[in-house]
């Protein structure tokens, strides 16, 4: 008769964190983890050590100091007389308009391009082709030094519309110049205006909200709810009755009165500018710099998002396309209401990360003296108070932040347009 | 651009520590050459010839201390830095010295870490416009739009000046000269600011100088001198004295075309210590007694290297003005060789 024994326990041995391939991979792992460890904090006691040689300890008392340098483009108001914190708000301020204009400009200019690639007019679609392969192709940096060149060398300069018979002059009922400083185009302005509001007091976050402006945003948004309102009230009306009320003319109505009425109590008019000195005054300025930059990064970025809005059109199988224009749909609605909403689907993640591609190659800006964040707390500041570390690490934290944020956002977007699997 | 700050950065963060603790000298000798910081190209004061040679009143400061240190006016490598890179460039070791127009300012002598070893040109702000705007004072620029290298003081003194007078301008900030070149002829900018030195460089590179005005306004003071990393005094010591030696040859009336006759012994002692045939001055800085007469040798004297790049019979047309001897009412002056 044979007796079962249990098999011997193996008792634990060092040599077996070697030689037990159940153990070994842990093993190199931990070893690995302390020798990246080890690694990073021989670079930081390194950094901080030679700082300390130099003289010149990490701290960042420099922000609070005046910038005394100028910003051409900002959006809030700003003196060379602000502190350094003020001057890099400014950049930051800088970077996040052309991030949000190349964004917007860029999926639009991509998903026409996407669908026009698919085209089956063969000119287009050939065209389309060029477009995307010239643009995806050569650097960015080109794309904006090349557009910000033809800017500068090919406009007319501000002393071409001077005199009585100017070579040059200014466009669309007199109220557009378009420069080699930049374009400017008329501004709204109040002439029996709310005033402004202040933000933060005098910090260097300080921000002067428009009374008009929000005025202007809370009437439209109410005339919005209610122009909805009526829409659900007809359809219930129509679900109840089968007959849909007429409402078009009130929707328009409660849509366009409100505003024109507020308007007018706020002595709306358009600033036009006029050519003063050596430049035009009035209006708002479109500086090239802006201009070149955006236009670099919408094209360039669009030619990678119509190849992801092709491949997310290809991905939907023909039999939708078919099973739609059997129920009668045309081309453009099938587009739009069968395919691109499936393709959605295929097209945000990788989305995503042109759009954070865009946010980062914004800071290419200085190339063409657009001062955004780069510029301004990496560039000047960074140059006038020789504190390349503390520069350079918050320029790293601000872009690591603004790209998160955009990655959360589009991710929350994501979830709601991803397929809901049960 | 953005690379070489962000590399620079780094570089100045973590290879600093080597940089720092070894003495130049021997860096230098050991590499065999001199690692020299000019601008990235200003007619005149630092700026390539036809065949890739470097040339100009800046080129010949290096090619002064290279002949110095290691007998050979031609061992230099010249690394051209922008306004943003050249002190990242010298903090990180990437360059020995700077020979470059970078203007002397207590916070870059101090908070920055670096040491001027003294001035080779006297110079100021100014503006330059096209004839044809028939501006004739700076103060008239009410609204213009300026073109500016960005990262220099002439950034700061621009702000000052226009707020300090009360007038608005629209700054265009750029990276080098040759962009500003570019836009100011493009008339995207109506003027060009920069050190008055600079204007007069930059308009003798153009189709046709006569058509712009540099504005008698000189808005600053400019003290433009060769810069070296704080902390190795030693290697301050050479450079600083390699610039004093070229002014005293012009002082003492030694040039290029006699300094090896009065290298042979004169009945002047000051040019017998500095040409090391009295006196042992060559070892007090660790080099040897002829370190003098290899510097004037290769470009000549202070007086020579002025009228061959920059003088009135060049292109750049300047006069010596505040840039003459002190015994010529001008301000350049070297401490005695004794």
């Amino acid at each position: 008769m044979a007796t079962m024994t249990d098999p011997p326990r193996e008792s634990f041995r060092l040599s077996m964190l070697i030689y037990d391939t159940r153990y070994r991979s842990l093993t190199i792992q931990v070893i690995a983890l302390f020798a990246f460890m080890l690694l990073v904090a021989w670079i930081i006691s390194n950094t901080v050590q030679n700082l300390a040689s130099l003289g010149k300890e990490v701290e960042f008392g420099f922000f609070s100091e005046p910038a005394s340098y100028d910003i051409n483009q900002r959006l809030l108001e700003y003196t060379s007389r602000d502190t350094h914190l003020r001057a890099s708000f400014i950049g930051l301020l800088n970077t996040l308009v052309v991030a949000v204009l190349g964004c917007i400009t860029a999926t639009i200019i991509g998903v026409l391009v996407g669908v026009a690639r698919l085209s089956r007019n063969w000119l287009i679609a050939r065209i389309m082709t060029v477009y995307v392969e010239m643009f995806r192709n050569v650097p960015v940096l080109l794309w904006i030094v090349f557009a910000m060149a033809i800017l500068i060398e090919s406009l007319p300069s501000p002393r071409a519309f001077r005199g009585e018979d100017a070579p040059q002059s200014l466009i669309l009922n007199d109220s557009v110049a378009i420069t080699n400083r930049g374009v400017y185009v008329p501004e709204a302005l109040f002439s029996r205006s709310l005033g402004d509001v202040r933000l933060f007091g005098e910090s260097s976050l300080r921000l002067d909200v428009s009374l008009d402006l929000i005025a202007i945003i809370a009437v439209l948004a109410a005339s919005i709810f209610v122009f909805r309102r009526i829409r659900a009230w007809a359809e219930r009306v129509q679900n109840e009755t089968g007959n849909r009320p007429t409402t078009w003319y009130f929707q328009i109505a409660v849509l366009v009165v409100p505003s024109v009425i507020l308007l007018t109590a706020l002595g709306f008019h358009l600033g036009k500018p006029e050519l003063k000195g050596f430049n035009f005054a009035g209006g708002t300025h479109l500086r090239n710099s802006l201009i070149a930059l955006w236009i670099a990064l919408s094209l360039y970025t669009a030619a990678f998002i119509a190849e992801i809005v092709r491949g997310g059109i290809l991905a939907i199988s023909k039999g939708q396309t078919e099973a739609a224009g059997s129920l009668g749909l045309r081309p453009n609605r099938i587009m739009s209401l069968v395919i691109l909403p499936q393709a959605l689907r295929v097209i945000i993640p990788p989305l995503i990360s042109n759009y954070l591609n865009l946010t980062k190659n914004s800071s290419l800006a200085i190339a063409v003296g657009y001062l955004d964040i780069t510029g301004t707390l990496g560039g000047i500041t960074l140059n006038q108070t020789g504190r390349e570390l503390e520069c350079i690490l918050l320029l790293m934290l601000i872009y690591l932040f603004i790209s998160l944020s955009i990655s959360v956002g589009m991710n929350i977007y994501n979830k709601r347009v991803a397929l809901v699997e049960r | 651009m953005q690379k070489s700050v962000f590399y620079g950065a780094l570089a100045a963060a973590v290879v600093i520590g080597g940089a720092v603790g070894a003495a130049t000298l021997d860096d230098v000798k050991a590499r065999g050459n001199l690692n020299c910081g000019v601008s990235t190209g200003l007619v005149g004061f630092a700026a390539p010839d036809a065949s890739g040679n470097w040339e100009g009143f800046d080129v010949a400061v290096c090619r002064a201390v290279a002949a110095a240190v290691l007998g050979d006016p031609q061992a230099v490598e010249f690394i051209p830095t922008t306004g943003k890179t050249r002190f990242t460039a010298l903090a990180s070791g990437e360059v020995d010295m700077l020979a470059r127009n970078t203007t002397w300012t207590f916070s870059r002598d101090t908070d920055l870490k670096l040491d001027f070893i003294g001035v080779n040109y006297y110079d100021g702000q100014g503006f330059m416009v096209p004839k044809a705007l028939g501006v004739t004072s700076a103060k008239d620029l009410d609204g213009a739009t300026v073109c500016i290298q960005t990262g220099t003081t002439t950034e700061l003194n621009l702000a000052d000046f226009f707020r300090v007078n009360n007038i608005s301008y629209e700054p265009v900030p750029i990276e080098t000269n040759a962009e500003a070149q570019q836009q100011y002829l493009a008339e995207a900018c109506d003027v060009y600011t920069t050190d008055a030195s600079g204007l007069a460089a930059t308009r003798a590179a153009f189709e046709s100088p006569g058509d712009h005005v540099i504005l008698p306004e000189i808005i600053s003071k400019e003290p433009l001198g060769p810069v070296v990393r704080h902390g190795d005094n030693e290697w301050g010591d050479i450079v600083r004295w390699t610039l004093n030696a070229l002014i005293s040859a012009e002082e003492l009336g030694i040039t290029s075309a006699n300094v090896s006759e009065l290298a042979g012994g004169t009945n002047n002692p000051e040019i017998n210590r500095l040409l090391g045939s009295e006196g042992t001055l060559g070892d007090m800085i660790g080099l040897d007694s002829e370190w003098a007469q290899r510097a004037i040798m290769s470009e000549g004297n202070y007086g020579e290297i002025f009228e061959k790049n920059i003088g009135e019979n060049t292109p750049v047309g300047l006069a010596r003005g505040l840039n003459a001897q002190y015994t010529e009412g001008g301000l350049i002056y070297s401490p005695p060789f004794r």
